[in-house]
């Protein structure tokens, strides 16, 4: 049922980690629904110089981990922020339909971590 | 490939596709017709019908075929509450049936019947004393399950039948797991429906049979030409009942000797698995269960990665019954354990068969210590319950 590119991701995934001293951490879904998933980025110059993960759920949540986290590294902030849920979808050549909804969670995850990085820097700019 | 998803599906023994072949191009015959060609086909069946009867201790004439577990199911159940609603409306199942059973209640339900669901409780086992409770003169039916499709536990259907004896009302239990696996026999049991499947013991698809003790009447839910005495009309699928046929006859003369190989193997596994893998647990009763089943639980990882994984390690599993995973809640009969939804994605499912050698068990056990160990890297509430 899954794509090749989602049993890849799902295999190897990329970015698997915490990043301690992130400039970002975004958190989105609920174990109750069995997917919650972790995104840490570390920006440097408004670009993501470093983009971890964290996922508790199925096959399609870890792949879109995996998948937002490649799509997104080097990015700019504004860059990052554009990927849609959808992106990530296409760039894995497709989701079961019942996973797009529950498991897709991934850009949600990193638009997240963005806002929490935008969120600290403003309290360090006043 | 190790193959451990039995309860969802069994390969075709060779012997029994052997049987089933001259019924597709040469002894094509429809059972019903008079020339000597319908003739072997009815001799065929009527072969087979004496067959599963003895498999299950009950009289050829009280075996009627069907299209399998669902549709027998369905015919016991719409059947006994259409033929008695003038005498009552009420239905007493539990609540970890097969979504054959609950799916018909809930159908019911919607259409002027009143159904209890008895809870299995922690152990996953109904309590005949819960019964008793829920008995009202309106009750009509009792629908309890041999053994869980999920979690394998044996339900006490000998003491619910008696009972269902005691207050007169009709008893009927789906055994599509545990015919062919364990001892069943429908006087022992005090059952007056029994459902049971071809596929499930090494028999095709798209076959089954239901057992209706003599004397007991349902009303038909499918209407036609009068086959399998107007309950289950429609003409006979021959090849497929002599499949299930020779299914019942081999998994008889093997019952004994595949309980106890299977038992030590599933112990063995189980033993490995909780010793071997911290935060891992068994669903379901340690001793009450099908010998061919075993469900673990892990905690902070999710099911259907985990089959994905053990998938890629040559190991077929599943994470519940195959019918709920293109569902995405967890399954409820892990929930009416007690378990909590983040527990209760963490489950496995193994369902052994005969196929299975004691060989595999340690590469079995390896390869799911891989597999959760990767998960729960991975995975961000693990690090909570390290800390």
């Amino acid at each position: 049922m899954y794509s090749e590119k989602v049993m890849e991701h799902f295999s190897n995934p990329r970015n698997v980690g915490e990043i301690e001293d992130a400039d970002g951490v975004g958190t989105v879904g609920n174990p109750v629904c069995g997917d919650l998933m972790t995104i840490y980025i570390k920006v440097k110059d408004n670009r993501i110089e470093d983009i971890k993960f964290k996922t508790f759920g199925c096959g399609a949540a870890i792949a879109t981990s995996s998948m937002v986290t490649e799509m997104a590294m080097s990015k700019t902030i504004e860059e990052a922020l554009e990927i849609t849920r959808n992106d990530v979808a296409n760039e894995l050549e497709g989701l079961p339909p019942v996973k797009m909804h529950c498991s897709n969670l991934a850009a949600d995850a990193l638009h997240a971590a963005i806002e929490d990085y935008k969120k600290k820097l403003t309290e360090k700019e006043t | 490939m190790i193959y451990m998803d039995h309860s969802a599906t069994s390969p075709v023994d060779p012997e029994v596709f052997k049987a089933m072949k001259p019924y597709f191009v040469d002894s094509f015959g429809n059972a019903s017709t008079l020339y000597s060609l319908g003739r072997e086909a009815k001799k065929a069946m009527e072969d087979s019908r004496k067959k599963v009867a003895s498999l299950i201790g009950a009289d050829p004439t009280e075996v009627i075929f069907t299209s399998g577990g669902t549709e027998s199911d369905n015919i016991a159940i719409k059947g006994t509450a259409y033929r008695l609603r003038e005498k009552g409306n009420h239905i007493i199942t539990s609540d970890i049936e097969h979504p054959a059973v609950e799916e018909t209640c809930k159908y019911l339900e919607k259409n002027g019947f009143q159904v209890t669901y008895l809870p299995a409780g922690e152990e996953g086992i109904v309590k005949v004393e819960d019964l008793g409770n829920a008995i009202t003169d309106k009750t009509i039916l009792i629908t309890i399950m041999h053994a869980n499709n999920e979690i394998g536990t044996i339900q006490p259907i000998k003491e619910i039948g008696e009972v269902a004896r005691e207050h007169k009302i009709y008893f009927h239990t789906d055994a599509v797991q545990s015919v062919g696996k364990i001892p069943v026999d429908v006087k022992d049991l005090n059952v007056d429906m029994l459902s049971l499947s071809s596929h499930k013991l090494y028999g095709p698809k798209g076959i089954g049979a239901l057992y209706i003790k003599k004397g007991v009447r349902l009303e038909p839910i499918i209407h036609g030409g009068g086959h399998e005495k107007g309950i289950r009309p429609g003409t006979e699928n021959v090849a497929g009942i002599v499949g299930l046929g020779k299914a019942c006859e081999i998994a008889e003369q093997n019952l004994e000797e595949n309980l106890k190989r299977l038992t030590a193997i599933r112990d063995e596994i189980i033993e490995k698995v909780l010793s071997g893998i911290e935060q891992s647990y068994l669903n379901g009763h340690p001793t009450k269960r099908l010998p061919n089943n075993i469900n673990f639980r892990f905690t902070s990882i999710e099911g259907e990665s985990l089959v994905l994984h053990l998938d890629a390690k040559g190991i077929a599993s599943s994470t519940g019954s195959a019918c709920s995973s293109k569902k995405l809640e967890p399954s409820h009969v892990l929930m009416a354990l007690g378990l909590k939804e983040v527990d209760a994605h963490g489950s496995l499912r193994l369902t052994l068969g005969k196929e299975n050698k004691e060989e595999e068990i340690d590469y079995l056990v390896e390869s799911i210590k891989d597999a959760v160990d990767t998960l729960r890297k991975l995975s961000p509430l693990w690090c909570q319950v390290d800390e």
